[in-house]
């Protein structure tokens, strides 16, 4: 047997030598995933779908990978030489390709299984005897079956090992009896992820045999092997519910669930609820698991020695879940320690895979525009407005060239096309110079003043809260539907007149834009109606005249702050939208929401311009990057993402989030990000490498805001535990140490210095602080509602 | 059974399945029941689960029902609708049946169509900002509380508090002035406040000490004049501390050759000046203050000068207090202070020196209490009159609470109305409600049984004095003998506005006396001839229609029936024609006294009309405040 398993190995490598087929599998899947959308197919069909992603990933991610990974899957690291395994997970392969023409065949597509057939080298006759079995899979005797599928197993195995060598026919036969024995031919149970099982009452055994091994290897590998607990006791269990096997599924659960982290509880809670296989059915969390592949980072020698040791112990069950559910990135060096393990890992799917960051990210910012200049003039010579025209091209060179030098990092400047500045834009960029001038330097020395906007009788009603940039306005949405925008300044809000009144005023006039407001209507606040849930999401526009609100309804919706009147609703969530936010040049804005994916959108499109998916769970928070080129999205599957916006790819995947993340925040220079979560941590993460640098701890509750002051020296947070905390930003991002060996591989070492960047503690009474801003000059505001 | 204990979940039992079943009319098996239990807990758990993030996302730490049906609604479920309320609902159960219930009361509509309680729609959500920390270290200590020791404080700060506090209770008088005076107007001692509290509370470790009570009581003066300074709750403590000054018998009192009476004086006026520029912070004080004032002064085992303290206090408090407390309490203490007065043994000199004091006290105040009585009585008859003509009320309200208020007269001319309402509201307890005014005559006749001649006597230099201090007819809203200095007057005013519509109010009446001009008292005597006619029919509506010819043509009517050729002279003398018969027939002093006393208002209804044609705005009477009402929740930040 071992040997034949070796010849088989070779097959594998042929087969993506040649590359035709796969590319046809993933052709076929999605012909596949057409027809499931447009066809509305019943239940099992629908199962194939879920189960041929990760088949496709497995191929899409070894196919992709150079050789470094490729040898790392442990059938091509040929030397040892017993993987048995491995035959079952290539004959599935097989399977897999069988089912998908079966199923193409069953929906009548029958130029698509030509194609397929033809390329991948298949009798006209290997699946007419399927049909027929899956017509009477039920009834069927298990002996015929096991012939049949064996026989054609075996031609299809011939056809592609052919042009290799001839002389793997005979074995290849054998292995793949083995594996029908195991699998029945149904398509569903071929392409189902459990359908695989050994004896139920030997799952535990197995598990504590594994434990126990990993608990006599030598320290420095025990904590990185200890990654793989939790998977495999997911998987386990799943496997074992999913077969029905209800008692040694709760059993194997109450022996080995207080093994796992403390950061998983919750996964756990919902694991344990679900014990039936009619459950699995529609649970987000399985439907996670069971699509997605748990990646771990181990070293390879610690990866070695888990394999010789299931090798030995022919522990087929385990070896076959690491194989088929988790994503082993093995990298050469000295094994992690568990505190770095435990800082990277706490997401639903494991950690990020190092690819996944290696990107470029062009985090510097856009060069301001050019009208900064002669603002400047303006701002220095309010006094004498004569002497402006002459002095003008000098001071564009001393003032401009700090900002004029092109920042080797940013983004070209039309990377994505960005919005004009009106005059309007012009003039309060001058009065942001202006206000820029009197900022405060803040510093350990020289803590900002906080202001809290409470919001009173709110009846535990708010959900979210914005300022506008220059701090004039402050808008509320609320659990009743209503968006209520509250003047800050003496100046009231008025709406524009009436269309009929609007006919009578001068347009000629200086002071048209003064003209057209209605006196009659001002007021301190205005209340909007419109959404139909709970308003999530809420968001001014730069230029303050729109405002943008997202709602339990699954619209965003766009109010004009001239009339507060709503002007558009953009749909395409289809559930709740948990917020939305503004890109700093405006015109384009971002929204996430229960669906999982993120959408950008523009004012003036009422469809989304580009749709990012990957993220496994609901998307609490989106930010723009200050150059707004990428799109941070934080989420309920514990992970952070950053995408193109250009591209519409991910370019960063954080993990080390043991909660849903509530709130994030990009530094002013757009190096760095800040993210909170209901762990009641703040983690700080370094774009440009895309390591984490800094962990906060501190906080005892949900952090549902997070801001940086203006000029970055400061980050403060506010949380539900009813108070805001100063930390030192400076001093975080300065300590670092990011030499290159950090950043290729990965690894962090943070210090546990919380306590010394903790600035600042200010509680409030009993108003939880949601949304948190600096002025210009500095200062800080706060808000909250009063929960007495 | 063992399962049972393993469980993590509540779970719904079969039979409660079966019941259900039952209820809407099927009959289910013993499997099909425990299997479809099975799956309503693990429904269950999921909705729990999916709503759950319902709440996250709402910012709440409390799942609410609402929650739950939303997590439903997504879930292709019907919501449950009825179990919205707030409160928890009584869960019943029947012991013969097993069943467990929720309560659910039968409403009857009828009676709720007709309930006069209709309840009241929720306060508007609004907006409100508070500086919570200056410089990042603002008050670190949760607020409310008084710190027991100096500390995390910066030490610019600290270094202050301990000169400041060393500078005040030292030696050196000069020292103390300049610290009391920077405590009035340093703007940046915010965070020093509870510290500066705490000290002021220490009177009680003080009390045989009475310079360094009053030292303490000048520092509170100076921290309630410091526009700065914001006192929230730390009004009570200050209060309670001034209190203490005013009631307790002091260590110091038992010397009698130390002056404690001054300090009772002054710390009553302090206690004045803090209800009416800080009443509205704490609510309800002003009915506390009676309340305490009434408990010393109904005390018999208090000594004297408690008594006095009492009596002093009521008096700064206006004669409204004089009327609720210390008049229907006189005939009930009057015996006592008479069984002291009348004590000639010598023993008793000491005591009965201090009985002269309360005495002189209690005289004080009911006169002040009748001079008030009896404009306000004519003033409300004048106002009534009036209120026809917006004009004319206009006119009569600015008169009444700012004569000297020359510049914009606008925010003030609502605010005179605004003060004798202010007092009603201020002690609108409940206790109070059932109190019932006594009218003036009986009153006086009251008073005079006490006071006998001395009342009368001094009634009328009381009105000679009028002359050079015309302010007593803004006192009516005032109640302070004596404001503190005319610059602490302008600052309060200046500072009142930051803090609410109803401060705004009662500051400008504050300052208001020191501005007076003198016209109102010069023509009063002019007047006096047109009063028993107005003031005979006061008690009827009828006056209304005498008023308002007066009003229409007063000019012409007043002066010439005016007895005094010129009005100018001697208004004293006038008086003092009026005590006389007084003395002569005790009983019938009403009469006299009552047209004297119906003079004053009409004395000073004169020069309203003069500027009522000089004034445009008077018409806009409600506007300026409507303005203050508003800024009250405004949003604005000087920042």
């Amino acid at each position: 047997m071992i040997a034949l398993t070796g010849k088989n190995q070779s097959y594998v490598l042929v087969l993506y030598g040649l590359c035709f087929p796969l590319i046809h599998v993933a052709h076929a899947q999605f012909i596949l995933k057409m027809a499931a959308v447009q066809g509305g197919m019943g239940d099992a069909d629908i199962k194939t779908d879920i189960k041929t992603e990760p088949s496709a990933d497995g191929f899409g991610n070894n196919n992709a990978n150079d050789g470094r990974v490729l040898s790392a899957s442990p059938g091509s690291s040929s030397s040892t030489g017993s993987n048995k395994q491995t035959a079952a997970v290539t004959p599935e392969d097989q399977q897999t390709l069988l089912a998908v023409l079966q199923f193409l065949k069953k929906n009548k597509l029958s130029e698509s299984v030509e194609i397929l057939r033809r390329e991948a080298g298949l009798p006209e006759n290997s699946l007419d005897p399927k049909a027929n079995e899956s017509a009477g899979a039920g009834s069927g005797g298990a002996a015929g079956i096991v012939d049949l599928e064996g026989g054609d197993a075996s031609s299809l195995l011939s056809r592609v090992t052919g042009s290799s060598s001839a002389g793997a026919q005979a074995p290849t036969k054998g292995t793949f009896i083995c594996g029908g024995k195991k699998d029945q031919p149904d398509v569903s149970v071929v392409l189902s992820a459990y359908s695989q099982q050994g004896d139920p009452t030997l799952y535990k055994v197995y598990y504590r045999d594994l434990k126990k091994f990993i608990e006599t290897v030598l320290d420095c590998h025990r904590a990185e092997l200890s990654q793989v607990f939790y998977p495999l006791f997911v998987h386990m269990y799943l496997e074992l519910v999913y077969n029905n096997h209800e008692s040694e599924a709760k059993a194997f659960f109450e022996k080995f669930s207080g093994d796992q982290e403390c950061y998983y509880e919750e996964d756990l809670r919902i694991l344990s609820g679900l014990t039936k296989k009619e459950h699995m059915r529609g649970n987000e969390t399985l439907l996670d698991f069971r699509t997605s592949k748990f990646v771990l980072r181990i070293s390879r020698d610690s990866y070695q020695l888990l394999k010789r040791h299931l090798q030995e112990r022919q522990n087929n069950q385990i070896w076959n879940i690491i194989q088929e559910h988790l994503y082993i990135d093995i990298f050469d060096g000295m094994p992690r320690s568990k505190s770095q393990i435990d800082a990277m890992s706490g997401s639903l799917a494991g950690e990020a895979k190092r690819e996944a960051n290696k990107t470029k990210v062009y985090y510097g910012l856009l060069k301001e525009p050019e009208i900064e200049l002669p603002l400047d003039d303006e701002d220095e010579e309010a006094e004498n407005e004569e002497g402006k025209p002459k002095k003008k091209k000098p001071k564009k060179d001393s003032v401009g060239s700090k900002s004029k030098k092109q920042d080797p990092n940013a983004p070209s400047q039309n990377r994505i096309p960005l919005p004009e500045l009106k005059d309007s834009d012009k003039l309060d960029k001058i009065m942001y110079m202006k206000e820029a001038t009197k900022r405060i330097r803040l510093g350990p020395d020289n803590l900002p003043s906080v202001c809290f906007y409470t919001f009173l009788n709110a009846y535990q009603g708010l959900t979210a809260v914005d300022l506008t940039d220059d701090s004039s306005l402050i808008a509320g949405g609320f659990a009743d539907s209503t968006v209520r925008v509250w003047s800050v300044t003496p100046k009231k809000l008025r709406k524009v007149k009436s269309a009929a009144d609007l006919n009578l005023i001068d347009k000629e006039s200086d002071d048209v834009l003064e003209r057209i407001m209605d006196e009659k209507t001002a007021s301190e606040s205005k209340i909007m109606y419109g959404h139909s849930g709970p308003v999530y999401g809420i968001s001014f526009s730069p230029d303050r005249n729109y405002l943008l609100s997202s709602s339990e309804d699954g619209t965003v919706r766009l109010w004009s702050l001239l009339t507060f009147t709503c002007l558009v609703a953009y749909k395409g969530h289809n559930y709740p939208v948990w917020d939305t936010q503004f890109s700093p040049y405006g015109y384009y804005f971002v929204s996430g929401g229960h669906d999982r994916v993120a959408r950008l959108w523009a004012t003036d499109h009422y469809q989304p311009l580009r749709i990012f998916s990957g993220h496994l769970a609901d998307i609490t928070c989106t930010r723009f990057h200050p150059n707004s080129n990428y799109v941070a999205t934080g989420s309920s599957d514990r992970t952070i993402r950053l995408w193109d916006v250009l591209s519409g790819n991910c370019v960063r995947i954080f993990t080390g989030h043991k909660g849903p993340i509530h709130s994030l925040a990009f530094s002013p220079n757009g190096k760095f990000l800040a993210s909170g979560a209901t762990d009641g941590r703040v983690l700080l993460w370094d774009i440009g490498h895309g390591l984490m640098v800094g962990e906060l701890k501190g906080h005892t509750d949900t952090i549902y805001s997070l801001r940086f002051s203006r000029d970055g020296e400061i980050l403060a947070s506010g949380s539900m535990d009813n108070t805001v905390r100063l930390w030192d930003a400076m001093k975080a991002f300065d300590d670092l140490e990011t030499d290159d060996f950090t950043a290729a591989t990965g690894h962090i070492h943070l210090q546990d210095n919380s306590q010394e960047l903790l600035l600042g503690t200010y509680t409030t009474k009993s108003t939880p602080v949601i949304h948190l801003h600096f002025t210009r000059r500095n200062l800080l505001l706060a808000a909250g509602a009063f929960n007495p | 059974m063992a399962d049972r204990e393993e469980r993590r979940f509540a779970e719904v039992s079969r039979e409660s399945v079966r019941l259900m079943a039952e209820g809407a009319g099927v009959e289910l098996g013993d499997d099909v029941a425990a299997l479809l239990a099975e799956d309503v807990c693990y429904r269950l758990r999921e909705a729990t689960q999916s709503s759950s993030q319902f709440m996250r996302h709402a910012k709440r730490r409390k799942l609410t029902v609402e929650d739950f049906n939303r997590a439903l609604r997504w879930s292709n479920v019907e919501a449950i609708c009825g179990y919205g309320a707030q409160d928890a609902l009584p869960f019943r159960s029947v012991k013969e049946g097993e069943l467990f219930f929720v309560e659910d009361r039968d409403v009857n509509l009828v009676e709720l169509a007709l309930a006069t309680n209709i309840p009241k729609g929720c306060a508007e959500t609004m907006v409100r900002v508070n500086v919570s920390y200056l410089d990042g270290k603002g008050n670190l200590e949760p607020q409310g509380t008084v710190p027991t020791a100096v500390q995390s404080l910066s030490d610019d700060l600290l270094k202050y508090y301990q000169q400041i506090t060393r500078a005040i209770l030292g030696e050196d008088p000069h020292l103390m002035k300049v610290a009391l005076l920077d405590l009035q107007s340093n703007s940046k001692i915010a965070a020093l406040l509870p510290y500066f509290v705490y000290v002021i509370s220490g009177v009680k470790s003080v009390s045989h000490d009475l310079e360094q009570l009053n030292r303490l009581m000048h520092m509170v003066k100076s921290l309630v004049q410091n526009p700065y300074l914001y006192l929230g709750s730390y009004v009570r403590s200050l209060v309670s501390s001034v209190m203490y000054c005013i009631l307790e018998p002091l260590a110091a009192s038992i010397n009698p050759l130390n002056d404690h009476w001054t300090l009772r004086d002054y710390a009553a006026l302090l206690l004045s000046h803090i209800f009416w520029t800080h009443g509205d912070l704490v609510s309800g004080l002003y009915h506390q203050i009676l309340l305490s004032l009434q408990k010393v002064l109904s005390d018999p085992v208090r000594p004297l000068c408690s008594h006095y303290g009492a009596v002093v206090g009521l008096h700064a408090l206006g004669w409204k207090a004089v009327e609720r407390v210390l008049f229907p309490h006189l005939p009930a203490y009057w015996a006592n202070l008479q069984a002291v007065l009348d004590d000639y043994s010598v023993s008793n000199a000491q005591v009965k020196a201090d009985g002269h004091k309360v005495y002189g006290a209690i005289l004080v105040a009911v006169e002040r209490l009748l001079k008030m009585k009896a404009l306000s009585l004519s003033q409300s008859a004048e106002g009534q009159s009036g209120a026809h003509p917006g004009s004319v009320v206009g006119a009569v309200s600015y008169r009444v609470n700012s004569p000297g208020l020359s510049p914009p007269p606008e925010p003030l001319s609502e605010a005179a109305l605004g003060i004798a309402s202010h007092l009603q509201v201020g002690g609108a307890g409940c206790h109070w409600e059932e109190w019932t005014p006594v009218p003036l005559p009986a009153m006086y006749c009251e008073l005079y049984s006490f006071f006998g001649d001395s009342l009368a006597v001094r009634f009328s230099t009381g009105t000679g004095f009028g002359t050079h201090s015309p302010c007593t007819p803004s006192q009516l809203g005032d109640s302070r003998k004596e404001p503190p200095g005319p610059a602490s007057n302008l600052d309060t005013t200046r500072k009142m506005p930051q803090l609410t519509a109803n401060l705004n109010i009662s500051p400008r009446q504050d300052g208001s006396p020191r501005t007076d001009p003198p016209p109102p008292s010069l023509s009063g005597p002019g007047s006096v001839r047109s009063l028993p006619r107005a003031s005979s029919m006061q008690r009827s509506r009828s006056s209304s229609s005498c008023s308002r010819q007066r009003s229409a043509g007063l000019s012409r009517e007043v002066f010439p029936k005016a007895r005094f050729t010129s009005p100018q002279t001697t208004p004293p003398a006038f008086s003092f024609l009026i005590g006389g018969r007084q003395m002569g027939q005790r009983c019938q002093g009403r009469r006299p006294f009552q047209t004297m006393f119906a003079t004053t208002p009409p004395v000073s209804a004169i020069p309203p009309r003069t500027y009522a044609h000089k004034l445009p705005v008077i018409g806009r009477v409600g506007k300026p405040v409507r303005r203050w009402t508003c800024s009250h929740y405004s949003l604005h930040l000087p920042l």
